[in-house]
């Protein structure tokens, strides 16, 4: 009995040195909320677009709470929240939710909502007050090009978005000389299209027609019935997804003999292949696409720093999630959040001030590709590194549809074909 | 002026018309019968297109066949909408009915708009197409003509073949001698409105054929059926269908002349000029 006491008060003894001798406790780092506000198209016709941009943001936040948060150099973990609103896709709601998301809520810094409209009239709010908001599906040039000073663009600008386009049709078919454009009467796709007709001046197209459509427009006949008689060889133009799906079934059912056609923003969502054979040959421009080879090494090769996730992790995290693949609206919501990131960390501070100089100094690669915004006043935050690429539905040996990259040359992952009847 | 263009527009016009047309009947039979304007028509419209896509994506019914339970939704969601919110203002000066059924319309906007959100829907219809040189005439629109000329038809031949349309055009002609001669007016207006709405349903389902929506949607075509409505002559249902028709011709000839976005400008143009020369429509008495 007394050795089973003495072999008690040695175990306790040593216990007792084991808790006081073991490392010691870590001070636990302070942590602060950083709350992120934004607009979201839940309702309405940007709803599709919409979407995909939150679910993309939505991965973002999940990733940096997965990480503890997003740390500072004195050891503060930073950890995002984020409020949002249905904006229904219309103006007038932006216009009183943004300032909501300022003056009651109390949001740290600001994500635009979806399409340059909304964004347009969410920038001018977040201007007012003074928040840095990074703005992403919002590509027009207008909206950069009024001297803001804490707005900054992720995508590239509508001026360089059908551009390549122009390029891609005079490489596939040296013949061809005319273009159509219909496009949706609306800033983003009006500045778009105003460029790239411009700009296929300047490479010697002829423009046939250059007409823009009601933001509610659903049936096509009256403009698929001019665009016929001056037998263009491309059709350029539309404006966001439910117009342009819709602009490409109708092109497809009235055989409109065109030997290109290029439509914005609807091609490069999976959901385009649900209209069918119709997708077939369409080109659309997009911001990101899973096969984009951005990588640390090509970083490395265009001597920028390399930051954040890469395309393959970004496109499973997201097909686990949500059980499809990533569109260039779900790539540019979670590159909102990166960048927003990136932008903390350097500022080492939420210090508005502090965040919009660090992001003004950023030069680097993403998974969503280089990122560099403009100092110059007029044009400040305005987006200069980014390129688009272009992708065009084709069918695969299967019969399935497919959309490759098809320009530029570098990037391609096959060839592009002119369309058929 | 392109002839290419010329004979494909005015063909595609003339199709949709037709739909137009049939939109609008819904409108005037209402008017003619019992001097109401009716404002919830173009989201009447919309709970149309709604009701097709529904019954089709729910119970995998075919849009063509959905229409026949929507002409007996459309019946029935009329007679009930004349008792609810039409009935105990029939007599009160037309203003107490507009608002009336301006609340009406509020009310079915809002609510659709909280089930249904403003999300774009889209029935998937494909019956093939006739191809000759520049024209194309989808089978989609050859089945909404026929069933807008059918529709016409059958409403014709309700009104002047059997008793109680002699009733209905009756008590438009003088509700209180036909009240004299035995009519149950109340029925026979209740009836009316809900032969209305319920060609103002169809119109809305065979739109779904052919064109993406919202339960927003209707309200273009509220627009276009008062148009069409003052062409035809207020109060004639096959006025409306002939002013239908040459609202979607004027449609279909005046795109091609001018840039698309200035067809509402040259349709209300055509509404004013009609009010201010021949009040009566073209097609009405004078």
């Amino acid at each position: 009995m007394r050795k089973l006491v003495f072999l008690a008060l040695v175990v306790a003894l040593i216990a007792s040195l084991g808790v006081a001798c073991g490392p010691v406790a870590a001070p636990t780092p302070t942590v602060k909320r950083v709350l992120v506000g934004f607009t979201a198209s839940q309702t309405g016709k940007l709803n599709k677009e919409s979407k995909e941009q939150i679910q993309g943001l939505q991965l973002w936040l999940e990733d940096v709470k997965k990480a503890g948060g997003i740390k500072l150099k004195d050891g503060t973990m930073l950890m995002p929240e984020i409020k949002f609103y249905d904006d229904e896709s219309l103006t007038d709601r932006v216009q009183a939710l943004y300032t909501k998301l300022i003056t009651e809520d109390k949001v740290d810094f600001l994500i635009s909502p979806y399409s340059s409209g909304l964004t347009q009239t969410a920038a001018v709010v977040a201007e007012q007050y003074g928040k840095v908001m990074i703005t992403t599906g919002a590509a027009s040039d207008t909206t950069m090009e009024q001297g803001f000073k804490t707005i900054f663009q992720i995508y590239t600008p509508a001026s360089r978005y059908l551009t390549g386009a122009v390029d891609l049709l005079q490489k596939l078919d040296p013949t061809a000389k005319k273009i159509a454009f219909v496009y949706e009467k609306e800033r983003f796709s009006t500045d778009v299209t105003t460029f790239a007709q411009k700009y296929a001046k300047e490479k010697g197209f002829d423009i046939v027609l250059f007409e823009g459509y009601d933001t509610a427009t659903t049936d096509f006949a009256p403009f698929i019935n001019k665009i016929m008689p001056p037998k263009p060889d491309a059709i350029m133009g539309g404006g966001h997804f439910t117009d342009g799906t819709t602009f490409a079934k109708q092109l497809y059912e009235k055989k409109v003999p065109v030997k290109f056609v290029a439509i914005l923003v609807a091609p490069p969502e999976p959901a385009f292949v649900e209209i069918g054979d119709a997708a077939q040959y369409v080109v659309g421009p997009s911001q990101w696409e899973p096969l984009a080879r951005y990588s640390p090494e090509s970083a490395k090769a265009a001597g920028l720093p390399w930051y954040g996730i890469g395309v393959a992790d970004f496109t499973s995290a997201y097909k686990t999630k949500y059980g499809y693949e990533p569109s260039y609206h779900s790539a540019g919501g979670y590159a909102a959040g990166l960048i927003f990131q990136k932008g903390l960390e350097e500022a080492d501070s939420v210090d508005a001030e502090k965040v919009k100089t660090a992001l003004d100094r950023l030069d680097l690669l993403t998974f969503f590709g280089h990122i560099k915004f403009d100092t110059a006043a007029k044009t400040h935050g305005k987006q200069i590194g980014h390129e688009m690429v272009y992708v065009q539905w084709q069918k695969d040996a299967a019969g399935k549809l497919v959309k490759p990259v098809v320009w530029p040359l570098e990037g391609k992952s096959a060839d592009a074909q002119l369309r058929k009847q | 002026m392109n002839i290419d263009a010329l004979v494909p527009s005015s063909i595609d016009g003339l199709m949709l018309g037709f739909v137009y047309g049939l939109a609008a009947m819904g409108l005037t039979l209402i008017f003619g019968v019992m001097r109401v304007i009716n404002l919830a028509h173009g989201p009447v419209i919309a709970l149309g297109m709604f009701a097709v896509y529904l019954i089709g994506t729910q119970f995998g019914v075919n849009p063509y066949l959905g229409l026949i339970a929507v002409l007996v939704l459309g019946l029935v969601l009329g007679i009930v909408m004349y008792f609810v919110a039409v009935h105990r203002v029939i007599n009160a000066p037309e203003l107490t009915t507009l608002l009336a059924t301006f609340s009406v319309n509020l009310m079915i906007i809002g609510l659709g708009t909280v089930v249904f959100t403003t999300t774009p829907r889209a029935i998937d219809m494909d019956l093939g197409a006739f191809r000759t040189g520049a024209i194309t005439i989808l089978g989609t629109k050859v089945v909404a003509v026929l069933i807008a000329i059918a529709v016409t038809v059958g409403l014709y031949l309700f009104l002047y073949r059997t008793r109680v349309g002699k009733s209905i055009r009756a008590v438009a002609n003088n509700r209180a001698a036909a009240e004299l001669m035995g009519i149950n007016t109340t029925g026979v207006l209740a009836l009316s409105f809900g032969i209305g709405i319920m060609l103002a349903m169809t119109s809305g389902g065979l739109i779904a054929t052919l064109f993406s929506f919202t339960i927003l949607a209707g309200g273009v075509y509220e627009l276009k059926s008062f148009v069409i409505v003052v062409l035809g002559g207020l109060g004639n249902p096959t006025g409306a269908l002939v002013g239908g028709i040459v609202l979607g011709l004027l449609e279909g000839l005046t795109t091609i002349f001018m840039p698309v976005g200035w067809v509402p400008i040259i349709e209300y143009g055509v509404f004013v000029l009609i009010l201010l020369i021949r009040p009566t429509g073209l097609f009405g008495a004078r």
